[in-house]
């Protein structure tokens, strides 16, 4: 089987799996990373959403061999060890969470819009397409406005 | 060492069966002679214009005097002195929930009630999920809105014990009047300053026979916690991904397990042919269900990529040939004649139509089990516990206490957990392969043989003149519900059948809350052999949002305002009050521009109203709701945040399933998919402005998960009409 090495979450790994692996199950059931979660295995949902090189993607479309030399960031390498990004705080802030399961990759997703834009307008945050069942939509905006303000 | 201080203090106070019987002997009363008969005939004399009444008043239904949280307040209240509050010697107040936390807050609110009533800080009070306890039965069930409302009392009285017995040992090592002593902090305090934490006090207080000071719980005016807003418990671990669910737990050696499923609903197994799966790298075993072929391998890529390669012959399935507009069909014809209007009056009728709507919670169905000769161990995601546990004991041949169920939080449910499917697919695989299993559903899976909201018809009838409304008639007819072990278990428990159990439901959970002379709202079940269930706000969703739609309907036929209409014919002034508030709040009557407008509805359920305003912007490709305002008000308030954020969450229901989102039936087998084609509202969807009004305060909580959705969908749905000029009858809109 082929090997892959990419860095992920800070760390160096290097991972054997069957080339065409989706990576979001090279994560959960290979490296044990479960923070991405499976929505709909085909990119639609986006609850698996992670940064890929500091873009957001969905690793249920992705394969290890996609990957091979770059930067793999899920929830969990979002902030460092014990501290919180300033997005997770902002959603704690809001109080944004319901069931909490689509909310990694919501968090994923604010992370990086925040990051290409600084300050988003509301057109800007309509661009999101993570589905969230709960409908927390409302506080999800609010906690990336104020992300962008504590910036 | 834990303690359990409660025991004896909470059976001395007995299980307090004096309410509930009279209730019940109620109840039996009821199931005889149900309210929905009440005869439009005998009031046949106030059907004359130009009478002397303001309106016509309604005689109570139902819902007015006992609802579903009824029943579970009474469940609960039997099961009272089987709640135990324990406090640990490193000084941890420990509440096991015997709930199920789905993403409504229950554990936050609980957990906030906990700490108040015993005086500790909210970081020291744990509220893990109880495992199933067939002890507790239905007592153990999430839905109807209920778990703060049965909980509130049993709860507060427990903590209310523990702390007196803590402070009564206090008192005893420090010789001092116990009466001197205060509570803060998870600790006594003495006038001197001395302090003791619970947890030192903890072995002691548990020899205490007879407390020194007051057990009763706290008054409204010594609440800290309750009443103000507190984020999530576990706001942390969720947005750092190290919540758990169910196929996140590590459980050993656990494989990873996927059902190959029939092309059409509830299709069976003829043959199958898995030589060519079995030879697939990782792939472990195949197992033949009675849902489909399970698939079993060391990754979950492996197993999903084998169940493309068995080969299945299937036979038919239980409604192949049927379509939506078969179901229409006999929806329609369900509906009885609706009573003619006197001489003299006018009438609006109306009839709407809502599609089938999966739950579609962002977890797919999924459970772990770990099956032996003798035993069984299952992690899943359930609000009826002991319904599965149960459900797993017969599936594999063992006695139900022989199955230890760990209750999992689950990511959403509105509804779908109260099933459980997963857990018995999961314990049948294990028992067949002896191996732990972790077996999830696809979202193919859970769209296409998940569970729907029933298709409902609705045919309605307001009889009107001289600006009263005489009469009231809506006749409701929908494709059966199943409404599963959990809350319908409790009402089978608590003698309500009649003739179904949704009809039973339907009864005590439906009332209308205005004055609209006699009412008559009644529900026809068509049967099917297809996968139902109740969906958050159950028949209300439905029910109460077509009768918002027809209270326009009526204003505009009167010629009056929606609001003013409302005002006018609202049965309490509670509900004036929160409609007021939105009204205010929400600017009602402001001029828009064009192809855009305000709608308003509310509802009262669950002894609870909601109002909801929104503004609707139909000017653009499709329409957008662009602002809410909602106002509730749920009686006593355990947490602000949590209570907005399920207004919130409603209202998204409301805009999804007035607007985009339903499943279409096709020749026995649902057409949606995923996400791309089940349209749940997304960012996009949103109102950009949302405010949650809290009103009113006092007294007990009244249950809130479910309130706002009618209030919602109606006012979209109003707020849409009136932009567009149109009277919208099928839902969802786009569709």
């Amino acid at each position: 089987m082929p090997k892959y090495a990419f860095k992920l979450n800070g760390k160096n790994v290097s991972v054997e799996a069957p080339a065409d692996m989706p990576l979001l199950w090279v994560l959960r059931d290979l490296l044990g990373v479960t923070g991405p979660k499976y929505g709909c295995g085909v990119g639609v949902c986006r609850a698996c959403t992670c940064h890929v090189n500091g873009s957001a993607v969905q690793v249920c479309t992705l394969t290890a061999a996609d990957v091979v030399g770059k930067t793999v960031t899920t929830i969990e390498g979002l902030a460092p060890t014990g501290g919180l990004h300033p997005v997770q705080q902002a959603w704690i802030d809001e109080d944004v969470a319901q069931c909490g399961f689509c909310q990694p990759g919501q968090i994923m997703q604010a992370a990086a819009l925040l990051k290409s834009k600084p300050s988003p307008s509301d057109a800007d945050i309509d661009q999101i397409m993570n589905v969230c069942r709960c409908g927390t939509y409302c506080r999800i905006r609010k906690a990336i406005k104020r992300a962008a303000t504590k910036k | 060492m834990p303690t359990h201080a409660l025991q004896d203090a909470v059976s001395s106070e007995g299980t307090a069966i004096g309410g509930p019987l009279t209730r019940r002997r109620f109840l039996t009363y009821v199931v005889a002679a149900p309210v929905l008969t009440v005869a439009a005939s005998s009031a046949a004399d106030l059907m004359v214009p130009g009478k002397a009444y303001a309106v016509v008043p309604s005689p109570p239904q139902l819902e007015n005097l006992a609802d579903l949280g009824d029943v579970m307040v009474a469940a609960t209240k039997q099961a009272q002195d089987l709640l135990v509050l324990e406090v640990t010697t490193d000084n941890r107040v420990v509440f096991r929930v015997p709930r199920a936390e789905v993403g409504q807050g229950i554990t936050t609110a609980l957990a906030i009630v906990v700490a108040d009533e015993i005086d500790a800080r909210l970081k020291d009070v744990d509220v893990p999920l109880e495992d199933a306890r067939q002890d507790l039965g239905t007592a153990q069930s999430t839905g109807g809105s209920s778990s703060v409302r049965s909980l509130w009392d049993p709860v507060r009285s427990v903590a209310a014990e523990a702390r007196a017995r803590l402070v009564t040992v206090a008192a005893e090592r420090w010789d001092v009047p116990a009466r001197t002593l205060t509570t803060r902090d998870t600790a006594v305090w003495a006038p001197d300053g001395r302090s003791a934490t619970y947890g030192s006090l903890t072995e002691a207080a548990a020899q205490v026979r007879i407390p020194a000071v007051s057990t009763d719980p706290k008054s409204a005016s010594e609440f800290r916690l309750i009443g103000t807003a507190t984020p999530r418990i576990d706001a942390r671990s969720i947005v750092t991904g190290s919540a758990k669910y169910a196929l996140d737990i590590e459980v050993p050696d656990a494989l990873p397990t996927v059902v190959v499923r029939p092309p059409t609903i509830k299709g069976k197994v003829k043959s199958y042919d898995a030589s060519a799966a079995l030879k697939m790298p990782g792939v472990v075993a195949v197992t033949e269900l009675p849902s489909g072929v399970a698939v079993t391998a060391k990754t979950f890529d492996q197993a999903l990529k084998a169940k493309s390669a068995v080969q299945v012959t299937w036979g038919s399935g239980s409604v192949d040939g049927v379509s939506d507009a078969d179901i229409r069909a006999r929806l329609t014809t369900a509906i009885p004649p609706m009573t003619p209007a006197p001489p003299l009056t006018q009438r609006v009728d109306a009839t709407f139509e809502f599609a089938f709507v999966n739950h579609a919670p962002m977890e797919v169905g999924s459970a772990v089990a770990d099956v032996r000769s003798e035993s069984a161990e299952v992690w899943v995601a359930t609000k009826s516990p002991t319904g599965a546990q149960s459900a797993v004991g017969d599936a594999v041949g063992l006695s139900a206490d022989q199955v230890t169920l760990h209750v999992i939080r689950g990511g959403g449910s509105f509804g779908r957990r109260i099933y459980h499917e997963p857990a018995v697919e999961a314990a049948r695989v294990s028992d067949a392969i002896k191996q732990p299993v972790k077996l999830m559903w696809t979202r193919n899976d859970d769209m296409r043989h998940g569970r729907v909201r029933p298709r409902s018809h609705h045919q309605l009838r307001a009889v009107y003149a001289g600006g009263d409304v005489l009469s009231y008639e809506h006749r409701m007819s929908s494709v059966e519900m199943d409404l599963g072990s959990g809350t319908g278990q409790a009402l089978i428990d608590a003698g309500y059948v009649n003739p179904t159990i949704g009809t039973a439901f339907f009864n005590i959970s439906q009332s209308c809350p205005y004055n609209f002379g006699p009412i008559i709202e009644s529900l026809t079940e068509v049967s099917y052999d297809m996968p139902t269930a109740s969906w958050r706000s159950v028949y209300s969703g439905q029910a109460r949002a077509a009768e918002e739609i027809i209270v326009d309907e009526i204003a505009r036929a009167m010629k009056a305002d929606e609001v003013a209409t409302r005002r006018k014919f609202l049965k309490t002034d509670k509900a004036c009050a929160v409609l007021d508030k939105v009204a205010t709040e929400g600017r009602w009557g402001r001029t828009m521009p064009s192809k855009t407008a305000q709608g308003v509805a509310l509802h009262a359920e669950y002894r609870s109203i909601a109002a909801c305003l929104v503004e609707i912007d139909c000017t653009g490709d499709k329409p957008r709701v662009t602002k809410a305002v909602m106002a509730l008000d749920v009686g006593r308030q355990v947490n602000p945040s949590g209570l907005r954020a399920q207004a919130i969450g409603s209202l998204m229901d409301g805009i999804s399933t007035v607007l985009l989102a339903g499943n279409h039936l096709d020749d026995g087998a649902f057409r949606e998919g995923s996400y791309s084609d089940f349209k749940y509202a997304r960012q996009a969807d949103a109102p950009l402005e949302c405010d949650v009004h809290l009103v009113g305060g006092t007294g007990k909580p009244g249950g809130v998960g479910e309130l706002s959705i009618p209030a919602a969908a109606g006012a979209v749905a109003n707020a849409y009409a009136r932009a567009t000029g149109t009277k919208p009858r099928k839902f969802p809109i786009n569709f």
